[in-house]
């Protein structure tokens, strides 16, 4: 399912060290790399609204994983925003945000899957493609499977919670172009799905593109 | 030898065995009542050759059990400061499990209470919360972790003074072969967390003693239940009370019931879950 290509040299450069690799992840597809601790991830919404699922793994023990019940102990709110710390269920440090264009990110939506689909929008959308089926695909290439799978991130994803408690996918505060970078705190396993749904807001209602890029990292970022 | 044999009573295995067997009836605050048929705390309603678990489980402390589908499992907070950590898995593939995510977003809400149908991340219904006199509940923030316990009391082991919910959830976990791997995120009654449109947390914390919560097994279930303080507890000391836990045999959501046609997301996890079990042969 994986389509990277590789995109014009001539593209910006993210401030994070010497670039190492630049990958765009067409539409649907998902995606995986291991961050070493120091390098920087920065994920482009290029064409604006993208949801880009997100997982991530203690390289050196993979059941070491991205936890959002731990992160949110780890700061004041719901949302991922600059300065936030991605944690394990053990509530150690995977992925710092370095830099975000985007105000806040969700973290409470979770995945969208065939099987979710089902209750979310009816059995007639069954056929579709999910992130979680991404996600699966993503994490067999590394011996892990459907227990590894957790509530991930959803960069560029906007959930509201309401004063009644009333959440949901709403229309999206990205734009093309727009960016996350996330620092690795320690060797780190992430896995993306670029999202492939196309019956809520989530994607603008039309699956894009997403730019996967690897920076070296600067000394003296450590604790942002 | 004669005065070693009366100063000690366990001196022989004969000694051992009669002090061992001496212990029984020993009247202690928290455990399970076995039979659960004895137990007399049940609602009247209930007829005690129905309950299949009674136990009494003590603040920093957890249980764990496979439950048939249509089984009642009445959560209560004795003293004020229990705080229920909740995790169910599919017991014929327990690799179904809680869903937290799918179980907020699918039913476009965020807090749990009656009628809130608790998700596998298959689109199926678990159980369903059918009574709730508590209303201080919380599926985002979930349970504390080891680490963090250590920083905020000092120690977070499962048998340590202010043991983490999580480290339970693990202990729990690995009676029925789960490893830690398999404890995801869960959801946490009793302690309540409401979410400002800000996206802070404001801890609500509990609703007092004596405020419980009904669920019933939608489909045969693993339950694993930590009772520890909740990660967002602001108070300086580790404060974690009894929870009583009472069973028994009632009847799985159908759809004659209000609750199956409550809103479309629900009656269709509700017809998943069912044409799950038919197909299984277990319903």
């Amino acid at each position: 399912m994986t389509a990277p290509t590789t995109a014009p040299t001539t593209a910006p450069t993210t401030g994070f060290g010497p670039e190492l690799s630049r990958e765009t992840v067409a539409p649907r597809a998902p995606w995986s790399a291991v961050l070493t601790a120091g390098q920087v991830l920065t994920i482009v919404d290029v064409d604006g609204n993208q949801a880009v699922d997100f997982l991530a793994y203690d390289a050196e023990d993979t059941s070491r994983a991205y936890s959002v019940q731990a992160t949110l102990q780890g700061q004041g709110s719901v949302y991922l925003t600059e300065g936030s710390v991605l944690r394990t269920n053990e509530h150690d440090p995977l992925l710092t945000v370095v830099g975000t264009d985007v105000e806040r990110h969700d973290t409470l939506g979770g995945a969208c899957s065939k099987e979710s689909n089902t209750l979310r929008y009816g059995h007639h959308t069954w056929s579709q493609h999910g992130c979680a089926d991404n996600f699966l695909a993503e994490l067999s290439k590394y011996g892990m499977g459907k227990r590894d799978q957790v509530s991930n991130v959803n960069w560029f994803m906007n959930v509201p919670v309401d004063p009644d408690g009333a959440l949901g996918i709403v229309d999206g505060i990205s734009a093309p172009g727009l960016s996350v970078s996330l620092r690795a705190e320690r060797d780190v396993l992430v896995v993306v799905s670029n999202c492939p749904q196309v019956n809520n807001p989530c994607n603008g209602f039309d699956p894009s593109r997403a730019e996967m890029i690897v920076s070296a990292g600067t000394t003296g970022t450590q604790e942002a | 030898m004669t005065d070693t044999q009366t100063t000690s009573s366990t001196g022989t295995t004969a000694g051992a065995r009669a002090h061992a067997r001496a212990q029984e009836g020993t009247v202690v605050e928290c455990g399970p009542t076995v039979p659960s048929t004895n137990h007399t705390g049940a609602p009247a309603r209930v007829a005690p050759q129905d309950l299949v678990w009674a136990e009494r489980v003590a603040g920093g402390n957890y249980t764990h059990k496979v439950l048939d589908r249509g089984v009642a499992v009445r959560l209560t907070d004795v003293q004020g400061d229990a705080c229920a950590s909740v995790l169910l898995y599919n017991a014929a593939e327990p690799f179904e499990r809680l869903n937290v995510a799918d179980t907020m977003k699918i039913q476009w809400q965020v807090y749990s209470g009656a009628g809130q149908v608790l998700l596998s991340d298959q689109g199926r219904a678990m159980a369903t919360v059918v009574e709730d006199s508590s209303g201080r509940h919380d599926a985002v923030y979930g349970a504390s972790s080891r680490a963090r316990n250590e920083e905020r009391y000092g120690d977070g082991q499962a048998h340590g003074p202010s043991p983490a919910g999580r480290e339970l959830l693990v202990l729990a976990g690995a009676k029925h072969g789960l490893t830690r791997r398999d404890v995801p995120p869960c959801v946490s009654f009793f302690q309540g967390v409401e979410i400002a449109p800000s996206g802070h947390p404001v801890f609500t914390g509990s609703a007092g003693a004596g405020a419980s919560l009904t669920l019933v097994t939608e489909m045969p279930c693993v339950l694993l239940i930590a009772n520890a303080a909740h990660p967002l507890d602001p108070r300086e000391e580790y404060v974690s009370t009894p929870l009583d836990v009472v069973a028994w045999r009632a009847r799985p959501t159908t759809p004659e019931a209000p609750a199956w046609s409550s809103a479309p997301e629900r009656r269709r996890a509700y017809q998943n879950t069912a044409e799950y079990l038919r197909a299984r042969g277990l319903a």
